[in-house]
Order: C-alpha cells, then sequence, then structure tokens
C-alpha cells in the first residue's frame, strides 16, 4: 500500500466511490418508478471489481454477472450510456435492448453482464482462446458469484481453462447469498477456493472488503494468465449492501448481520487506512467526492433527456444479414 | 471449375478444411474432432487420423495442428460457450455438437449467449461462429442420437438453421455458414454422410436464404428438408410414371426462410405436401403450412398435408425406427390421396 501512486491510489477511491454512489443513486431511482426492469446491486462488493480492474486495459477483457454494474464502472464503461440503458433509452450502451442485466461494450473489453448465473465461465475460455490462437497477451477475467459456483458451466470451465493453460482468471464473488441461500447451505466443501485442486490450478480465499488484498492477489494471478501459465481461481469474500435485486426485503438477515457489514464497508476501511498512513488528505478524498456526486447527476440528467426507441426498433440488430419480412411479426 | 464425385462426408470435410486454409482465425472444436488428444505416440506422428465420432474431421489436425483442431473435454457448455466467446472476440470457430440430442446440455450457451448477444448489446457484436450438429434416424442409435430438432433452433431469433441434402449443397453451404457474420447451426444428416455427387474443386458458395427447386414439376408441390429431399425425389419419380408430375423444393435453410420459391411453386401447382423427419408439433411442416395457408390459401385446390415423424421419440428397435421414419410409400400415398 505505502509503495502505490498516490495517483493509484485515488484511482481506487474514485471508482469505489463512482460505483457506490451511482448504485445509491440507481437505488433511489428504482423506489421513485423512474427505472423499468430489475436491478442487481453491487454496493459493498467495490473492492473487487476496482482491485481487479487496476491490472487491466482496454484490450483485456472480462465476463461479468447480473450484478454487473461494478465491473462496468470499474473496467472504464461510460456511466452517462450506462445510465440511459437501465433507462431504456436510445443513447444507452445496447441503445436500450439490453437493460443492467445485459450491459457490455466491446469496445472496453467488456463481454457482457449475463442474466444467467454461471454463464460467463464458457464465454470467458472463448476470450482466452482467441488470445492463445492470435499469440497476443491480453487476460480475460471471469467474475462469478459464489451461486454460479454450483452451476456445471463453471467446473466445465475451470477444467477446460486448466487443460488449454488458457489466460483466464476465476474471480468469485462470495457475497455469502445465492439470491436468499446462504453459501454455507449450497457450498458442499464450505471454501470454494478449495476447488482450484482439483484443476490443478492456484486458488486462494481474500478479503474481498480490502481493496488492497484484492489487488495484490488479482495482480499475481492476472500476470501469471498474461506469462501464458493458465488459469487461476481467487475466493473474493465481501458483504451484498441491498437485497439480491432492487426490492428484495432480505428477511434471510439478521439486523446484527447487516449492521456488522458497516464494520466492514470496502470505502471506510480504504479512507482509514490511506489517512492513517498520510497517504492521501481528507480534502482530496472530498473533492472526489463532489465530483463523483456531480458526475453521477450528470448522467441522471443524460438518461432523462434523452430519447426512447421508436417501437418498431424492437425488429432490428437481431442479425447482421437476413430479410427484413421475415423478422417482422 | 473442375468437379469430381466426393461423399457429403468428404464434402464437409473439404468445406472446412478450405475455409481454414483460406482464413487463419477459423478454427474447429469438438469432442474428438481429431481423436487421441495428447497421447504421445499420436502427438508425434502429427495427430490422429480418427477424426471425429463419424470420421468427418479426419486428416485437419494433421494439416492445421493441434491449435487450431482442439479436442475437447466432454463439456458441450464449455464448448459451445467457449465458440460463442471466441467468435466476439475475432475468431470464427467451427464447434461441433456430435449429436444434435446433446443440444439438452448446452442450450443456454448457443441460445441465450450466442443468439442473443448481437440483439442485447444493441447491434454491436457479431458473433460468427457454426455449430455443426449430426441430426437423424436410421443407424438404430436410439432416443438419444437420432433427432432432428432444427425446429427448436429456427424457432429461436438470433439463429441461422441450414441443412443441406446433397454433397454439393453441403459444401457450398458450409463455406457461406463459416464467412456468414451471425450464429449457424448447421445440421449434417448421419445417413447422408455416405452418398456421393459431383462436387466441384476449390471454393464455392451456396447463398443462405434460398431454396433449390430439386425437380421442377406442376402438379404438386414437395417441400423437404435434409435426408427427405431424396425420399420425396425417389417418390416422385414414381408417380411421374403415374403421370403425376411433382414439384420438389429443398429448403436447404430453414432460417431464414426461402418463403418466396415455396409461394411462388404453390401458385403454379395448387397443392403441397411436406416432408419433414423431425417430430410434428410446432415444426417445419406446421410451419410451411401455416406459411401458406395465411399467405396464399385461395391458391389450394386441396387442404395441405404433411408426412413426418410421429410424436415421439426415435425409437430403436429395428421395426418401431422404420415406422418412425417418414417412407417413400407414405409419400406416395398421401400424394395420391390428393390428386385423383
Amino acid at each position: 500500500m505505502t509503495e502505490m501512486s498516490k495517483e493509484k491510489l485515488l484511482w481506487f477511491y474514485e471508482r469505489m466511490r463512482l460505483i457506490r454512489t451511482f448504485e445509491d443513486r440507481v437505488a433511489d431511482l428504482f423506489g421513485q418508478a423512474k427505472l423499468p426492469g430489475f436491478v442487481h446491486l453491487y454496493a459493498g462488493e467495490e473492492a473487487i471489481a476496482v482491485g481487479v480492474m487496476a491490472h487491466l486495459t482496454d484490450r483485456d477483457r472480462i465476463t461479468s454477472t447480473h450484478r454487473g454494474h461494478g465491473h462496468c464502472i470499474a473496467k472504464g464503461v461510460d456511466i452517462k450510456r450506462m445510465m440511459a440503458e437501465l433507462y431504456g433509452k436510445t443513447t444507452g450502451l445496447c441503445k436500450g435492448k439490453g437493460s443492467s442485466m445485459h450491459i457490455a461494450d466491446i469496445d472496453k473489453g467488456m463481454l457482457g453482464a449475463n442474466g444467467i448465473v454461471g454463464a460467463g465461465g464458457p464465454l470467458a475460455c472463448g476470450s482466452g482462446l482467441t488470445t492463445k490462437v492470435l499469440g497476443s497477451d491480453e487476460v480475460t477475467v471471469c467474475f462469478f458469484g459464489d451461486g454460479a459456483a454450483e452451476q456445471g458451466t463453471i467446473h466445465e470451465s475451470m477444467n477446460l481453462a486448466a487443460i488449454w493453460k488458457l489466460p483466464v482468471v476465476f474471480i468469485c464473488e462470495n457475497n455469502m447469498f445465492a439470491v436468499s441461500t446462504p453459501s454455507s447451505y449450497h457450498c458442499a466443501a464450505g471454501e470454494i477456493c478449495a476447488r482450484a485442486a482439483a484443476y490443478d490450478i492456484p486458488g486462494l480465499a481474500i478479503d474481498g472488503t480490502d481493496v488492497f488484498a484484492v489487488y495484490e492477489a488479482a495482480g499475481e494471478a492476472i500476470a501469471r494468465a498474461r506469462r501464458g501459465e493458465g488459469p487461476s481461481l481467487i475466493e473474493a469474500r465481501a458483504f451484498r449492501y441491498y437485497g439480491h435485486f432492487v426490492g428484495d426485503p432480505q428477511t434471510y438477515k439478521t439486523k446484527e448481520e447487516m449492521d456488522g457489514y458497516k464494520a466492514k464497508d470496502p470505502i471506510t476501511l480504504f479512507k482509514k487506512r490511506v489517512l492513517e498512513n498520510d497517504l492521501v488528505s481528507e480534502p482530496e478524498l472530498t473533492k472526489i467526492d463532489d465530483q463523483v456526486k456531480k458526475a453521477i447527476e450528470e448522467a441522471v440528467r443524460f438518461a432523462e433527456e434523452s430519447p426512447l426507441p421508436a417501437p418498431e426498433d424492437c425488429l432490428a440488430d437481431v442479425y447482421v444479414n437476413y430479410p427484413r419480412e421475415e423478422v417482422e411479426p | 471449375m473442375m468437379t469430381r464425385t466426393l461423399t457429403f462426408r468428404e464434402s464437409i470435410n473439404e468445406a472446412i478444411r478450405l475455409e481454414m486454409r483460406r482464413d487463419p482465425t477459423v478454427i474447429l472444436i469438438g469432442e474428438d474432432v481429431a481423436g487421441g488428444a495428447g497421447l504421445p505416440h499420436l502427438e508425434a506422428a502429427g495427430g490422429s487420423e480418427w477424426g471425429g465420432a463419424l470420421g468427418v474431421t479426419v486428416g485437419l489436425a494433421k494439416e492445421f495442428g493441434r491449435k487450431r483442431v482442439l479436442d475437447t473435454p466432454i463439456s458441450e457448455s464449455a464448448i459451445m460457450g467457449a465458440a460463442v466467446g471466441a467468435a466476439i472476440t475475432g475468431l470464427r470457430p467451427i464447434a461441433e455438437l456430435m449429436f444434435v440430442d446433446f443440444f439438452g446440455v448446452c442450450m443456454d450457451q448457443i441460445y441465450n449467449q450466442g443468439g442473443k448477444f448481437r440483439y442485447m448489446f444493441g447491434g454491436k457484436v457479431q458473433v460468427p461462429v457454426v455449430i455443426r450438429a449430426t441430426i437423424g434416424a436410421g443407424l438404430r442409435a436410439a432416443a438419444q442420437h437420432s433427432g432432428c430438432h432444427y425446429s427448436v433452433f429456427t424457432h429461436m431469433p438470433g439463429l441461422k438453421t441450414v441443412v443441406p441434402s446433397t454433397p454439393y449443397d453441403a459444401k457450398g453451404l458450409l463455406i457461406s455458414a463459416i464467412r456468414d457474420p451471425d450464429p449457424i447451426i448447421f445440421f449434417e444428416h448421419k445417413l447422408l454422410y455416405g452418398i456421393s455427387g459431383e462436387v466441384p474443386e476449390g471454393d464455392y458458395t451456396i447463398p443462405l436464404g434460398i431454396a433449390d427447386i430439386k425437380r421442377k414439376g406442376k402438379d404438386l408441390t414437395v417441400v423437404a428438408i435434409g435426408r427427405m429431399v431424396h425420399f420425396a425425389l425417389e417418390a416422385a419419380d414414381k408417380l411421374f410414371k403415374d403421370g403425376m408430375d411433382l414439384e420438389v423444393i429443398d429448403l436447404r435453410t430453414l432460417s431464414p426462410l426461402d418463403s418466396k420459391t415455396v409461394l411462388q411453386s404453390i401458385k403454379k401447382t395448387h397443392r403441397l405436401v411436406v416432408i419433414d423427419e423431425d417430430n410434428p408439433r410446432c415444426s417445419m411442416a406446421c410451419d410451411i403450412i401455416a406459411l401458406i395457408c395465411t399467405k396464399a390459401f385461395d391458391d389450394l385446390d386441396a387442404p395441405p398435408r404433411m408426412v413426418t415423424g410421429p410424436h415421439t421419440p426415435v425409437p430403436f428397435s429395428p421395426p418401431m425406427e422404420d415406422y418412425y421414419i417418414p417412407s417413400v410409400d407414405k409419400i406416395i400415398s398421401t400424394v395420391k390421396s390428393m390428386i385423383s
């Protein structure tokens, strides 16, 4: 931590704060019935996306989950166009065809949030295979949750990535609940990272609320993948502040448990550590808070002022080449 | 262009080989597509000559190496998803689903991922993947290795579906499919692999979405798919001797569908029979009949008929499987009942 540049530390803070503020604002907008559909929020898990993405460039790629806003923001996806997508506007990243669950930005190496739990594993293998066949050096990071860890796709993918030595890093974001089902119930072996042994790849569990711990572990795994030495599995444990989706009453969690999250808040922990060590100053952080608030309000304004799609836009973008009359109802 | 006789199997192999020579981003992945991966005595000899469960991809590993011809574990979801993931990041993968019936374990990657990406991402991505799958009854392979199921995939927007019936069509359609920017399921009937036909050397393409009139006629239109095209032609030859002149349309591509060719034919013959080996409910047979009833009802002189498999899985024991598959006799009696 102490050997990190101030620039990097401020980037950590700015990205984590941007994710948190974005998610809080989305919860608020959803509560006001301004956003259609459903949204799954990343608040509480910011340190994972930010600690991992600090090692990636736009050429590196990620596969994401249904809880993908944090991954997008950490990867550098434009928050105005993200917000517009949540509103279902034409200026959205997917022109209003995607929603929160399918935000993608291929130019930024963001291969898509995904509504199917565990689907990113095979896709990440394919992305890694492209790198290997073309002989380049990008790394693909596959984010998945503790719930997805129980899908066959994740097992198939870790095995395939291991036998083909693909440049893929598997990051399990264990937020302790698969919807309402605790990992203590759904995971037979208790630790997801222990499965790495079955694929003969490195596996470790880390505190996913500590951005420095994530940064260090992800750095090693990504460097290993970039050297062509194959995949790794990191289980990063953190807490999901909002419910599975916005509106989830979270009756499966106790009040004590939820209060306990505050003691492990990734942003509070980060602030405390950098300020105690005199690495950055309070005004520097406050200035970021203000900039982030402004950026989020600009994103909301941009989204609200953008046009909705025309109904018949429904018919476009199914294929590259296809007779229009064969798509019409 | 010089032509020579090739089997259906050889023409598919040649299409893949030519495209792999032409475009270094074309790769082949699937279970046993080379065979014997990692075994020292085979690797030393430049790879196995096994070439897939039905020998279609034989010799490709030797020419293109293990880097581009990749044997996989039995992990169909990972195979299909890896093909889709590679397709959106710069490769043009050909992935093999050994038997189409196995779609049950990997449909999410084919449809929810590959089929929906372009749409969900607002048209910003192309998914140039070809999934080759074997289909069809007749090998006594029983219920989990004998289905057609192309109607399932044709139902799904975002996917294109191709079912060739001859070696010539197989090569030209597969080359088109590999060069196409959309995800394509390419269905190969297992009982067609051994048939022979004239196939030009070198590359040529047959555009997707264009049906082929395999026999011109004026009395009745038979629309057929895959192996059933041959049954329809055999029935047409026999019926011609009885004075009935059938037009046989090979759809070749199910999605996109060449509605125009079928509609034009009905305007001429005024009668329709669809021959489809697939199960009948929500099938291509239903789809073609619905097309004609909604768009050319007044042109019809008789109610359209279909000859299909029954609404059962494919049975094992020969008498039952033979009953399952639409027969030339059944086509003939159906046609005769419509032209009297």
